[in-house]
């Protein structure tokens, strides 16, 4: 069939078309999770607004100074044989304006900068919930210090109320990174330092280490876990009860998913509920956690969990979307991998290859999905 | 010692000579380089994370009961900073004798200025070793650390000057340093200057200061 | 054998024939010649710092990854910005300090001719010992920052950081030297006539260049010895277990690392300086106010190195200084931007290709510039830093800034370093490519930064949006790679053909433009008396148009330093000693013992040796 001149116009634009939203896809915050652009906390807002009067300032500037280069560049073209241009050497007058007006820009740019250091710098009082954070290479511990609870790689708070962070490092540099909440904060051994934020909406987002920390740093990943305030509550109170002992009989699923409700991703839910105390699959598991040595490096105690362990603390990782600090989700299936061959998954990772055979890997999963 | 090529205009744009600019130049560049290494002891000397160890100043007992004496023998050191100080006045003259021709009086203060830096560095040795018997190494603590670290590259740059004066002084012996090359000892002699200062300042700090 | 060889060369250079030959290059001490090995060697690092740059794009250019190991790309990444910095952009520089800065002057060498020869040993000593990290497997991997206290001995066991350390200890070594050098050259070799006000622009920033080398260096050096001292001797400075502090490490870094910013943003400064004038056909705008601001520049940058440091939580009080420090550069970058554009302003732009590129360097400063406006902020840093945001503004100083502003330098001074003039086809195809595979490459990462991705990691997974991006950067950046293999195909191609380059060939301003291209060994047969700013332009306007093509002239009675081969000989004690520092546990102290003699010995028979 022939194609008339625009028909085939209209073609060349309809291949050109899925590019151009491609692009302009890949331009938009609403394509990144882990975006800076959609601050959800009061901290994030203050250098978010910031930012944008910084950047609006900017893009004034770059397009009047390119525009003005630009004009320049096609306006003055000579030839080889023009006559000599006028020999300007400086204009007082013009170069006093273009110092003066960068300062008054400036001026613009640093009054809310410096009340933005102020506000971002004030300790925060009254009704705060502290959480100690500590990097490790290569995850993340959460402690809960007034509730006497211990987590790991998912950071759990209740929107409206504002946390305080103190944090540290055990080993080397971190930089705790929660990029929808707040910005950086480095983690020093023997050093703490300070971060806060009030989340204003519930839904889990990814947040990771942003110093670098040694061979893993790329896998230091966490997530946080906004929570309604009663959700919040309902975790806690469902973490209380992960003591010395496991609970009993593991909580229903579905109490795990209503604690983390408003949830944006979830792992592929299990179709079965996970094997409980009683299965032989879960007793050859709880053999094989202190056998293999795993109880060495792992708590699996939320309530007074001992300090300066190795490992993530284990108490509720059947019910945390991601393992390994974020490397993998958390399937049976790759949790297995991992209790396998975490140097081929994570290389250099403090967990060693423990020659766990597939039967092994496959009780030891069922022990640890109980871990609710 | 010599490196000329500015063959065709002898005269320099500022009028001074090029090693003589060169030489001020790398000692401001010195002088950040010892800044630093001071800045390094201030920050650290109050630091006993890893005590308990030799107090320098002062006896000091270990919460254990253990009884520290003060190592540091400022009388010892202060002879050695006198010296120094009189090794540049002494330069100063040999230079002096140098540019008005009088070898003789050249070799007395060179060699002189040669016998103050040898034995300041000799005290330093005695200094360091006398540290390591009583227990402070570089490894004790961070005192430790920064103390050997800021008095022992003086005490290089010290050691370099005495190799430079005595090469010169050998130069001297020969009747090699004629008045129109006495340029070559003032450049050592303002090298010498300047570590005698930088430990003019390093004295006070370390050895005075509590 | 040595002596006769030099022997030899003298009595050719009597004669009025240059030197040829490997020993010539070896024991040469003319700063032409130093220039030329300078920017040779240079270039190479440049590349394999772009291989490297290419290997880490392939590994980006997918999530979850595999092509490269995280440890490789740890110590590529590291490998990287460590050569670009310390092996590429400084020395590619510091070739135009050689080659021009003499003949710009005025001078027929540098203050110390055989000084000038050890520090390129030196350097390509200090840049072939950090190389030979890779066929030991043991490539630094902690950064081109080399934070404490990951580079301890505990977290860091293994040759990677005592490769890095010594390396740049030793290449400290060489940009100190270098810089005592051309401090004295400027100040005392300018021709007579030649007041400080009337130097060449790119004179002027490459003395201030010098001076915050000497201010900088010492800083770096004292980070690096207590690193040392940590990881040789047992001392615990970074150690904060043992009541050490990794934050002292990070301050004595800035305070070196920010002045090493303009350290390799300055020349290039200096280098579109020249060509903007020449190629509009104007005097530069405001000169006056170029000097100062650089000078100004100069300054404070000395008084915001915790800039980089606001995610550590120093406090509202440091905060604010450094934060409003940092602010007060943009004025006088400012000034020089609206300066550029005030040359250009009215002028009859010729466009030559050396002139594309500088057009080019003040629109990608531009945007550098402007980013660096955006992290001048704390609140708003917080989020940039660390991210590939932060990637991108460096990238638009460093590539966009520092290496247009070089390639427009090479291409400009090309004719006088080699006598051929590089084919103007080729090189505005080196230009478009470069200009639109840079865009593409490092555009998009302002975009990843902004939204959430990480600086110096090896992989990123699936699900955050990183993918599309990273796979346009990755295409891009072998775009950027092609563009310099045309410009070696321009180097080759040109090589091949006459030597035709006149004495002035882009009807140039200043006194390197006076003398045959390229010039002979003693630069100017007479040393010229300077009357003003553009010498050349107010010498052909007095003649009423173009002056007659300089003669070549035998240089007898023209008196040049001696050949040495002294310098490499110190040079190499220095890396001996280096060398034997690493080995200390395996050797104890002979290796550096007999280092320090090799090194004696080089020095003692270069101040004894007639230097001519």
């Amino acid at each position: 069939m022939p194609l008339t001149p625009a028909s085939r116009h209209l073609r060349r634009w309809a291949c050109v078309l899925p590019l151009l939203v491609l692009v302009a896809g890949a331009c938009s915050p609403g394509h990144y999770p882990q975006t800076t652009l959609r601050p959800l906390s009061d901290f994030a807002r203050i250098g978010d607004d910031i930012q944008n009067n910084t950047l609006y300032w900017a893009t004034g500037v770059f397009v009047l100074v390119e525009g003005a280069l630009l004009y320049a560049i096609f306006r003055f073209r000579g030839r080889p044989d023009d006559p000599e241009p006028s020999q300007v050497h400086g204009n007082t007058v013009i170069e006093i304006i273009w110092t003066v007006i960068p300062a008054l820009i400036l001026a613009a740019i640093a009054v809310p900068t410096v009340r933005g250091i102020f506000q971002t710098n004030a300790i925060p009082t009254g009704d705060v919930l502290r959480v100690d954070v500590v990097g490790h290479q290569w995850w993340w511990e959460f402690r809960y210090p007034t509730l006497n609870l211990t987590t790991a790689n998912e950071l759990h708070i209740p929107v409206g109320q504002t946390v305080s962070l103190h944090l540290g490092s055990a080993d080397v540099i971190h930089s705790f990174w929660p990029p929808r909440f707040a910005g950086k904060r480095d983690v020093f051994p023997n050093r703490e330092t300070r971060l806060w934020f009030k989340a204003e909406r519930a839904g889990e987002y990814p947040g990771q280490c942003a110093e670098f920390c040694g061979i893993q740093h790329a896998r230091m990943a966490f997530r946080v876990r906004a929570q309604s305030p009663a959700e919040f509550q309902t975790w806690v109170a469902h973490m209380q009860t992960l003591g010395t002992k496991p609970a009993a009989a593991a909580p229903a699923r579905d109490s795990v998913h209503t604690a983390s409700a408003g949830a944006t991703v979830r792992s592929d839910p299990q179709a079965a509920p996970p094997a409980g105390p009683t299965d032989p699959a879960y007793a050859a598991g709880e053999k094989l956690f202190a056998a293999k040595g795993c109880v060495g490096c792992h708590s699996l105690t939320a309530v007074n969990a001992p300090k300066g362990l190795v490992g993530p603390n284990l108490a509720n990782v059947g019910a945390r979307t991601y393992i390994a600090a974020g490397t993998l989700k958390n399937t049976d299936e790759n949790l297995a991998h991992w209790i396998r061959d975490p140097q081929g998954i994570k290389k250099g990772v403090l967990m060693p290859n423990l020659g766990v055979t597939a039967d092994e890997a496959r009780s030891l999963v069922a022990f640890l999905r109980a871990h609710q | 010692m010599t490196d000329t090529a500015h063959a065709g205009h002898l005269e320099t744009a500022t009028g001074l000579d090029n090693r003589k600019l060169a030489i001020w130049t790398f000692i401001g560049s010195e002088c950040l380089f010892f800044a630093s290494l001071i800045s390094n002891y201030l920050v650290h000397k109050e630091t006993w994370l890893t005590g308990p160890g030799p107090f320098p100043h002062e006896a000091w007992t270990s919460p254990a009961g253990k009884v520290f004496e003060p190592i540091i023998e400022i009388p010892l050191v202060t002879l050695g900073t006198a010296l120094l100080l009189f090794s540049s006045l002494f330069v100063v003259l040999a230079l002096a004798n140098a540019q008005r021709g009088n070898r003789k009086g050249l070799l007395l203060w060179l060699g002189l200025t040669l016998l103050c830096g040898v034995f300041f560095v000799g005290m330093q040795v005695y200094e360091f070793t006398h540290f390591v018997h009583k227990g402070l190494t570089l490894k004790t603590n961070l005192f430790g650390g920064s103390f050997f670290v800021l008095t022992g590259f003086h005490g290089t740059h010290v050691t370099i000057g005495v190799i430079w004066l005595f090469t010169l002084w050998i130069e001297a012996f020969r009747g090699k340093i004629p008045p129109a090359k006495s340029l070559n000892l003032e450049i050592a002699a303002l090298y010498w200057h300047f570590v005698d200062v930088v430990w003019v300042v390093i004295f006070p700090v370390v050895y005075l200061i509590k | 054998m040595a002596t006769t060889a030099l022997d030899q060369q003298r009595a050719h250079a009597a004669a009025g024939h240059e030197p040829t030959g490997l020993w010539s290059w070896i024991t040469t001490v003319d700063h032409k010649r130093i220039g030329i090995l300078y920017g040779a060697t240079a270039f190479t690092f440049f590349l394999m710092g772009g291989i490297e740059a290419l290997l880490l794009r392939i590994q980006l250019g997918t999530p979850n990854n595999t092509f490269l190991s995280p440890e490789t790309y740890n110590e590529l990444f590291t490998m990287h910005g460590t050569t670009m910095i310390f092996l590429a952009i400084m020395p590619l520089s510091a070739a135009f300090f050689n080659f021009i800065i003499p003949l710009q002057i005025g001078a027929r060498d540098v203050a110390f001719p055989r000084l000038n020869a050890f520090s390129y040993w030196v350097f390509l000593l200090g840049g072939l010992f950090l190389n030979a990290s890779w066929l030991f497997g043991a490539a630094p991997d902690t950064g081109w920052f080399g934070y404490a206290n990951l580079t301890s001995k505990q977290y860091s066991p293994g040759l990677h950081v005592d490769f890095w350390m010594l390396g740049l200890q030793t290449l400290g070594v060489a940009s100190l030297a270098a810089a005592v050098n051309f401090f004295t050259t400027v100040l005392n070799m300018r021709a007579p006539g030649m007041k400080l006000m009337r130097m060449p622009i790119f004179t002027w920033m490459s003395f201030i260049t010098q001076v915050l080398l000497l201010l900088a260096f010492p800083v770096i050096t004292v980070a690096l010895i207590l690193l040392m001292f940590d990881r040789f001797f047992g001392t615990n400075f970074y150690v904060p277990t043992a009541g050490g502090d990794p934050l002292l490490w990070q301050h004595l870094f800035w305070i070196f690392g920010h002045p090493e910013v303009y350290i390799l943003i300055l020349p290039a400064f200096g280098i579109v300086s020249e060509v903007l004038p020449v190629f509009a056909r104007k005097p530069l705008f405001g000169y006056a106010a170029m000097v100062f601001s650089g000078i100004f520049i100069a300054f404070l940058a000395f008084g915001v190195w915790a800039h980089h440091m606001f995610a550590t939580g120093m406090g509202p009080i440091a905060d604010t200084y450094f934060s409003l420090a940092t602010m007060l550069i943009a004025i006088p970058t400012g000034v020089k931007i609206f300066n550029w554009l005030g040359t250009v302003w009215g002028g009859s732009i010729q466009y030559k290709t050396p002139m594309y590129f500088a057009l080019a360097f003040v629109a990608m400063f531009i945007i550098g510039g402007l980013s660096g406006v955006m992290h001048g902020s704390p609140p708003a840093d917080l989020q940039q830093t660390d991210t590939y945001f932060v990637v991108a503004h460096f990238h638009y100083v460093m590539f966009g800034g520092s290496i247009f502003g070089l390639a427009a330098g090479a291409y400009y001074w090309w004719p006088k370093m080699f006598g051929r003039m590089l084919d103007e086809r080729l090189g505005k195809l080196h230009f478009w490519l470069m200009l639109i595979g840079f865009n593409l490459t490092f555009f998009p990462m302002h975009i990843l930064g902004l939204n959430g991705m990480p600086r110096r990691v090896y992989t990123y997974p699936e699900g955050l949006g990183f993918e599309e991006l990273n796979l346009l950067e990755t295409i891009s950046a072998f775009l950027l790679a092609a563009s310099f293999a045309v410009f070696l195909y321009n180097i080759i191609k040109t090589w091949r053909g006459p030597r035709n380059a006149p004495a002035d060939p882009w009807n140039a301003a200043t006194l390197e433009w006076t003398i045959p291209s390229p010039p002979q060994e003693w630069n100017f047969a007479e040393i010229p008396v300077v009357h003003g700013r553009d010498p050349l332009w107010e010498a052909k306007r007095e003649h009423g148009g173009p002056l007659p093509e300089p003669p070549k002239v035998s240089g007898a009675g023209i008196h040049m330093p001696n050949p040495s081969y002294w310098p490499l000989v110190t040079a190499l004690g220095l890396s001996a000693m280096m060398s034997g520092l690493m080995l200390i546990h395996h050797l104890g102290p002979w290796g550096i013992i007999a280092g320090g003699a090799i090194l004696l010995f080089g020095v003692f028979n270069w101040a004894f040796e007639p230097a001519g």
